[in-house]
């Protein structure tokens, strides 16, 4: 028996296969969820699972989780987040997912989700921010960060990502270092998130998931921020699709 | 007084069902039948009732008029203000168009200060509800319902007796059984009907025009659910929601469908349209009406209210009674007070009711349904 977690992102899908087989792969999501979806399925046969067999069972997470026509349950990324999130720091933390699209804390007591929130109406404290700010900067995501850390954060303050753009390029146009910027950027992003986070309060552990997990600049930056020691994760990335697949392998019982 | 009989100039332009309410609402007019007009649960029914006008309740539910409104009203305001005033404005809303008088209440801010454009070109009666309830302010309530009597006396010319207010207390008594009956029937479980439709019926009851049929016409829809129930015609066992917050309908029925669309069942609102203005009948004992009238209306739970007891009261009992599994709050956009409340009544829901709590805000729009299904499923999946 298998049990596959598809976590189908706005900005990447994941997948986690947990059982017989024990392999996870990612892959962007690109404009069609529908499509993403087909090359999972093939994807996943290549490597001997058919997620249409008995013998394995799937569950599907994510803002695109109803395009997975092939799952056996559809679980909404926050229980999933928190699964995953529990199976990595334990029966009693809060995990912060910073995703494409929105931002998530999720606090979980005695391994049950006690509380969680969510960003609304606005992609300010998202991984959408990220990209469209080292989009105009000229940067890579990952050379975004690289800046970020030797730079002295300029000071951004709309609260809109499409000001806030406006603020980046009148800084641009002023010549100040793109080091500065990109450490601006990060600070704006990791602020936005650590706002959402004090509407809760949070335990002593945790943990970021999310592209960003394995980020221990933007860890570093957040914990500042938050008051917290935020953990940064290796797996945090696949933390959804792996709940899923904990999830699917539960349901089966 | 001259009643409004004529149709609006954009009449031609509406839709089929928009025309119908109105030539209904015209029909209602051409036989002589003044219409009373009305926004808020805090609205005491039974002195219009009493000289014979039809009443209607008139919070606009969609987003249609909100543009229209935010020519003269701020973006950032409740919608259920900007939608009701902008459809005041264009004269697309046939029970306001037909209305001879609206009565407001200073309830809350956006309101109050509304009410005052809306009276530049609609005959607009002004009470002054008080936002505590101590002794002193239903004093001054007692006071605002006779002012009001007066007043309607005065515009229409005719006399109000307190026998004609008596027999209102009762007739809108018999409404109010009749409809708790209905949903008390949500006590089963599992339940015997979607929320959603109970939601409609109860909805649908704010614009009867005449009163005394609804207890025959509820009466009859309790005993076919009570019998089908017995037959074995019911909903499936699932997570038992009550929905609490602001008045919800039209537009906002999306969050009701949001939970039983995700595996839950609203079993219970502590809203508006819900218990919140059907739990507490009239004394008709009381030999002072007035006395009577205001003692009732100025114990709504409402969040204009400070403090707040009564809401507590009620969203205690009926998560007691309803053997609630997990409550939701929809928050208008820009509603001050209930978002405020809105920590006290998560204190009480998960503190000493010991279940799990979850406040969405939303609008008048569609646009976050997608979020709010995921949240509300997530909190789902949570139970």
């Amino acid at each position: 028996m298998n049990y596959v977690g598809i976590d189908i992102g706005s900005t990447a899908s994941k997948v986690v296969v947990r059982g017989e087989e024990d392999f996870h792969f990612v892959l962007p999501t690109g404009w069609s969820s529908k499509e993403t979806t087909i090359t999972i399925k093939e994807k996943l046969l290549s490597q001997g699972i058919d997620v249409n067999s008995e013998a394995n069972r799937v569950t599907a997470t994510g803002y695109g989780r109803v395009a997975v026509d092939f799952a056996d349950n559809v679980i909404t990324e926050i229980t999933c987040h928190a699964r995953g999130g529990r199976e990595l720091c334990g029966d009693n933390c809060a995990v912060i997912d910073v995703g494409g699209q929105d931002t998530k804390i999720i606090l979980i007591s005695h391994g049950m989700v006690q509380d969680f929130l969510m960003n609304d109406k606005c992609s300010a404290g998202t991984g959408k921010f990220l990209e469209i700010m080292s989009n105009r900067l000229g940067v890579t995501l990952e050379e975004l960060f690289e800046l970020a850390s030797t730079g002295n954060p300029v000071s951004i303050s709309s609260l809109c990502t499409v000001f806030a753009e406006s603020e980046v390029i009148s800084y641009i146009g002023e010549g100040r270092k793109r080091e500065d910027i990109a450490a601006g950027v990060v600070e704006s992003v990791a602020a936005k998130v650590a706002q959402l986070a004090q509407r809760k309060d949070l335990p002593e552990k945790v943990i970021l998931t999310g592209g960003l997990s394995n980020n221990p600049y933007f860890t570093d930056v957040l914990s500042k921020k938050t008051g917290k020691h935020v953990e940064p994760t290796a797996f945090g990335r696949y933390a959804g699709a792996l709940g899923a697949a904990l999830l699917a392998e539960e349901k089966r019982r | 007084m001259e009643i409004i009989k004529e149709l609006p100039e954009v009449f031609e332009e509406f839709a089929e069902q928009r025309k119908k309410s109105f030539l209904s609402m015209k029909e209602l007019k051409d036989k002589g039948v003044p219409v009373v007009g009305a926004y808020c649960t805090y609205f005491p029914q039974e002195i219009a009732m009493a000289m014979g006008a039809a009443t209607v309740s008139l919070c606009s539910t969609s987003d249609e008029t909100i543009p229209d409104a935010e020519k003269d009203l701020p973006k950032n305001l409740c919608p259920l203000i900007k939608s009701s005033y902008g459809f005041a404005i264009t004269d697309k809303c046939p029970f306001f168009y037909f209305s001879d008088l609206v009565v407001g209440e200073t309830t809350c801010d956006g309101k109050k200060k509304m009410y005052e454009y809306m009276g530049q070109f609609k005959d607009v009666f002004l009470m002054e509800l008080p936002n505590t309830q101590k002794e002193e302010a239903l004093k001054l309530w007692r006071s605002e319902i006779i002012r009001f009597k007066e007043y309607l006396e005065e515009k229409f010319d005719v006399e109000i007796t307190e026998e004609q207010i008596r027999d209102a207390i009762k007739i809108n008594n018999a409404g109010r059984r009749s409809l708790k009956a209905l949903y008390e029937t949500m006590k089963n479980d599992p339940v015997p009907i979607k929320g959603q439709d109970l939601f409609k019926v109860l909805y649908g009851s704010t614009f009867k025009f005449d009163r005394s049929q609804i207890p025959e016409e509820v009466d009859a829809l309790v005993a076919k659910i009570n019998k089908e129930y017995a037959e074995g015609k019911m909903e499936e066992k699932k997570p038992r929601i009550l929905i609490t917050g602001c008045p919800i309908g039209g537009a906002t029925e999306k969050i009701i469908r949001a939970v039983e669309d995700n595996g839950g069942i609203a079993v219970t609102f502590e809203s508006c349209s819900g218990a919140k203005s059907i739990d507490k009948l009239v004394d008709e004992d009381n030999p002072d009406v007035y006395d009577a009238l205001a003692r009732r209306y100025l114990d709504i739970g409402c969040s204009v209210m400070a403090p707040n007891p009564n809401r507590l009261e009620l969203l205690g009992r009926l998560i007691d009674e309803y053997k609630v599994d997990g409550v939701v709050e929809m928050l208008l956009q820009a509603c001050h007070t209930y978002a405020v409340e809105s920590k006290g009544i998560r204190d009480f829901v998960t503190g000493e009711k010991h279940i799990p709590y979850i406040a969405v805000e939303t609008d008048y729009s569609q646009a976050d349904i997608g979020q709010l299904n995921t949240r509300i499923t997530a909190f789902l999946e949570m139970l």
